[in-house]
Formats: structure tokens, sequence, C-alpha cells
């Protein structure tokens, strides 16, 4: 069974001080396959990658990537990973062509196969008119390709990203997951971290949730949506004293009991598999009952609706200790504007 | 997989292999890719050729012309007295570039990736003190051809000269490793830019370099007359000048084995631990 794993973690322990990142992981990607490894910030998801990296030595339990242990045989495991995403390779003084030779220089390639690969991974990278201009004339898509592209000039047989994707535009992100998905499709064993559902939807085969430093969910997507309770409604009260008439306007519409804030107003109904109908249903109760709302929406199940559903709490934002040094400048504020609510209503 | 092995091979010149041989040729390739590496970046930006060869230049050009015509020295012309010193305190002072370039590349997480690749765990920090080092050795070369223009003159003989000039870069390459230490251990670029203040403007100024210590408060003295860069300067000057040479060498010679002894291992063991 071992055999055919790309990579194999059990039982992980590892804390920094008073703070335990990691209590007991246990995973295991199938070679070829892509693990998606979705949780907040301070989950514990780049203490994971850093110790499957070989950057940080566990506490308890053992890593093995390609059967190779991460402490042990660390040299080894260096030849046959890449890792890309939260940190960066890219010297932005240099040229993106500059940097993939240094980058294939430091993995031992001789000059003239640097250069080819260099040349290679531009091209692929759709960097070729740039590739001769320093890096930090590039944009922030442009950037992640060129140092994705980095992580890849050895042909790692594993490849990590650490949240690939966070704080680009909606278009480069789109754009880097075309890239991603080629390399799956070339047999690459990918580990992603993100902290967004869709990212993992669109990428992953195998979704893991970790939550305080465990492994609280796993399953496809689809298992996952499922246990979130599909689309939710959502809409916000000015007038926080009939929150209890609001909820209870909803309640037909819903699976489940509505959630309510007291603090902010926010009320969010899971509808499941429904869409605009669920909205206009919630349209006419809520003004049949004379309440008054701010933002009505509809969207799809998010990070957070996962996490309420898993945990009972929502998805916390608060800073990660240790294994990560504040280099994690972009909380959850920097989701992509294209997972804003979709907005609808009669008309 | 079958797959991906061959293409693996194909992109890799080098099949891997143990041995200590090997190792140690691999690692020499790395600090050398590492060294061209930094020079290029420093190649490329103005602002750091500046501080490498400008400022030192006005610093040169200020204490000769505006301060010097104040300062009397024993049994010397000013600018005399001055270069050695000068020489030595702008060696000491490229090392702020060092540690200001580790913690930039920590906060990136550039180190992160340079220790998730196959390249020997010593390449990063001994690229860094190589190119830091040929950094400062242009830096001293400039300052002696102003100091040169501006009326400095050896008069001891080449051979001394050129001892004094290696003495010089010897004392800069030191700092660099405690500037190393640094940035490896505080990690913050600004942090490490106003601490590299607190610990080199007393280390350099309160020393021999620019006045004669006799003329500081006696308590000052005490601290300026014992402390490692007014013995190498002292022993600068006698190589340059003339005078006396044993006493200070291998008190120069200790100091500064003695500091590389105690920074290095705290450098590499900083930098396992990033």
């Amino acid at each position: 069974m071992q055999d055919d794993a790309a990579i194999l973690v059990e039982d992980l322990h590892k804390s920094f001080g008073d703070v335990q990142a990691l209590n007991g992981v246990d995973l295991r990607v199938g070679r070829g396959t892509v693990l998606g490894v979705l949780g907040p910030n301070g989950a514990g998801k780049t203490t994971v990658v850093r110790i499957l990296t070989t950057l940080l030595n566990p506490d308890r339990g053992r890593a093995l990537v390609e059967g190779r242990d991460v402490v042990r045989e660390a040299a080894t495991v260096r030849e046959i990973i890449g890792l890309a995403g939260q940190s960066t390779a890219i010297q932005e003084e240099l040229t993106g062509r500059e940097n993939l030779e240094i980058v294939g220089r430091l993995y031992h390639l001789d000059k003239p196969a640097a250069r080819r690969r260099a040349s290679q991974l531009l091209d692929q990278f759709e960097l070729s008119t740039a590739s001769d201009r320093p890096a930090k004339t590039y944009s922030g898509g442009m950037l992640r390709r060129l140092d994705l592209a980095a992580s890849l000039v050895a042909k790692p047989a594993v490849l990590f990203l650490d949240e690939p994707t966070t704080g680009l535009d909606p278009r480069s992100r789109i754009g880097m997951w075309e890239i991603i998905r080629t390399l799956v499709a070339e047999g690459t064993t990918l580990f992603l971290t993100t902290q967004y559902l869709d990212e993992a939807d669109e990428l992953a085969d195998e979704i893991v949730v970790i939550d305080h430093g465990k492994v609280i969910a796993s399953g496809t997507a689809e298992t996952l949506k499922d246990r979130v309770g599909g689309n939710v409604v959502e809409f916000v009260l000015p007038d926080r004293s009939r929150l209890a008439d609001a909820a209870g306007a909803v309640a037909a519409l819903a699976d489940a009991e509505p959630s309510t804030e007291p603090d902010t107003g926010r009320v969010a109904v899971r509808v499941g598999s429904r869409g605009s109908d669920a909205l206009v249903q919630a349209v006419r109760n809520l003004d049949s009952a004379g309440i008054e709302v701010d933002g009505l929406a509809l969207r799809r199940p998010s990070l957070d609706d996962v996490f309420m559903a898993l945990t009972g709490h929502a998805a916390e934002t608060e800073e990660p200790v240790g294994g990560k040094r504040g280099r994690k400048r972009r909380g959850r504020a920097a989701q992509p504007a294209e997972q804003a609510p979709t907005q609808g209503g009669p008309r | 997989m079958s797959a991906v092995t061959t293409a693996r091979s194909g992109a890799r010149a080098a099949t891997p292999a143990t041995g200590l041989g090997r190792r140690m040729r691999l690692g020499t390739m790395d600090a050398f890719t590492m060294t061209r590496r930094e020079l290029l970046i420093w190649f490329r930006v103005p602002a750091y050729i500046f501080f490498t060869i400008i400022q030192p230049i006005m610093f040169v050009l200020l204490f000769r012309y505006v301060f010097g015509g104040a300062i009397p020295v024993p049994n010397s012309t000013y600018v005399d007295f001055l270069m050695p010193g000068i020489i030595a305190q702008s060696a000491a002072f490229a090392s702020f570039g060092t540690a200001i370039a580790l913690a930039r590349q920590i906060q990136k997480g550039v180190i992160d990736r340079f220790r998730s690749m196959p390249i020997a765990r010593s390449a990063v920090l001994a690229g860094r003190l190589l190119s830091d080092s040929l950094r400062l050795t242009l830096t001293v070369l400039v300052i002696l051809g102003v100091g040169y223009a501006v009326g400095f003159r050896f008069h001891n003989g080449v051979g001394p000269a050129i001892l004094m000039l290696v003495l010089g870069i010897a004392l800069g390459v030191v700092v660099c490793c405690i500037s190393a230490y640094v940035g490896l251990a505080i990690r913050d670029e600004e942090s490490v830019g106003s601490f590299g203040l607190v610990w080199l403007f007393p280390l350099t100024f309160v020393s021999s370099a620019f006045v004669p210590v006799a003329k500081m408060p006696g308590w000052l003295q005490a601290f300026a007359n014992n402390q490692p860069v007014t013995i190498v300067i002292d022993e600068m000057r006698a190589l340059a000048l003339g005078g006396p040479l044993a006493l200070h060498a291998w008190q120069s010679a200790v100091w500064l084995v003695g500091i590389l002894v105690v920074f290095v291992p705290l450098a590499v063991r900083a930098y396992r631990r990033v």
C-alpha cells in the first residue's frame, strides 16, 4: 500500500513554544494525484509544508516523500521535491532568465543545460517576451509564474505549492490554475495548500481540512460540499433587534436552523442546491414580515461555511505563530473579488 | 513514475552519488554560483554601488578637508594618519550589507527556498561572505585611490603597504561574519539596520580611526585603547607609516581569529535554524 504513496504522513506533531502547531496529522497522497489542504491562517498548513520540504523537523511522528524520510534522508528528499508559494526564489533585481539559470546551476545543471531549461520554462509559462527584463518590472501574476517555474527547474516528482494564488487578482489566479492543471496532467504529484474552497475544488483530487493542527475532515470536494449544505442565502439587518424575527421569516427556506450573528446583524440560511428561487422567497418572506435588510445575496459555500459546518466556528484569521515568521502578509481580506457574493434579488 | 524519472535524468547533468570529494566539489560550485548571484544583484542596484563607493569617498573628503584641519596628530600629517583608519572603518561598514541582505532574504523566504534545494548547507553563507569580501576589497581600493589623490602616501615600502590593505580587508571580512550572525538572528531588515548603527558606530568611531585616542576623556580611552578596531588600525598605521609592528600584530591576529572562532559557528547555527 505504502509504495504507491508519494507522500505519507503519520502522527505529525510540532509545537513552537506553547503553541501546538500540529497535533497529530495523518495524510496520504497517491502518486500523480493532487491533495488540497484547506484551512485558515494559523491552522498548520504551512508547518506541514515546511516539515515535508525538510525546512523544519517534527517533534513527533514521521513523514515520507517518495518513500524517503524527510528527517533522516533530507538530502535525497530535496533532490525530488519542488517548493513554491509563500516563499520566493526570485530576486527581483535579476531578469527572469537569470533567475532561472541560477536556480538551474544550483541544481547542478551545467551551463548550457541550465540555459536550455530556463528558455524552455520561460516559453512554457509565457514569460519569453519579458525574460530579459528585471523581475521587479513583472506583475504579481508574472512573478508567481516565474517563481513556480523556478521550482520546476529540476522536474520534481513531488511539488509543494503553499497558497500559490493568495493575493493574486482573479485573472492571474485562473491563469495559475491552468498552469497547475497542466503540471498535474504530466504526472507531478501535487501538495497544495489554500484558503479557498473553490481553488481546492478546481484542482484537488482529494481535500483535507485542517484546523488547530488537526485534520478535521477529508474527502472529495463533493463530499465536503454535501456536508456544508450547498448554497447560502445571506443578508444583514440594519436593525439588530429584529434578528429573531428575521431568522423566523426565512426558516422555511432552510435545511437547518438559520445562523445569526448578533454582533454584525448577519443572517445566513443554507438552502442546499436551491438557487435564485430561494432568494426570491427570502425577499417575499422578509418583506411581508416588514423587515428591512442590507446586502441580500446568494453565494456558493466558502471556507467559512465549511468551517461552520465542521467545527461550529468561523474560520479564524488570527496570525500564524512560529514556522512562518510573519512572512504571510495577506489574510482572508485578500479573498479574490470573483468570490464576492452573487448579487441577486427581485426587480 | 518511469516517465518522470526519464525526464528528470534528462534535466540533471550530474548523477547522484555520495563521497566526500564529490560533495566538496559540488559545495564549492554552489558557493561560487551564490557569489555570482550576489555580485550580479549588487551590480544592478545603483543604491548599493553608492554605499560601496560614493559614501566612503565622501567620508575621505569630509575628514580630509572639513574635520582634518582641526585635528592635530603627533608625528604625521592628518591625511597620512587618517587613511589607515578610514580604510578600516569603511571595510567594517561594508558589513551592513551582509546583515541587511540576509535579513531580507529570510523575510522574503529566499533562504527557505535555498534550504529546500539540494545545495550545500554552507553555500548560501559562503557565497554571501565571498561576494561581500570582493565588494569591500573594491571599496578599500577605491578609497586608497582617492587617498592618494588628496595627499596620502605610504612611508614604509611596498610589502608593508600590501599587508596593511590585507589587514584592513581582513577586519572587514571578520566584521561581516559578526553581521551575518546579527542578520540571521534578528531577521528583520529594519531592526537589523538600526542595530547595525548601534554597534558599528561606537566600534569604529570610538577608536583611533579618526582622532588620536589620547585626546578622548580617560574613561573612553580605556575602551578605545583596548577594542579590536583600534588595535587593528594601529597595526595598519605602523605598516603604512613605519613604527613598531610586533605588539599590535599578534594582538590583531588574536582578535580577528578569536572573533571568527566565535561568530562563524554562531552564524552557521543561526542559518540552520532559519
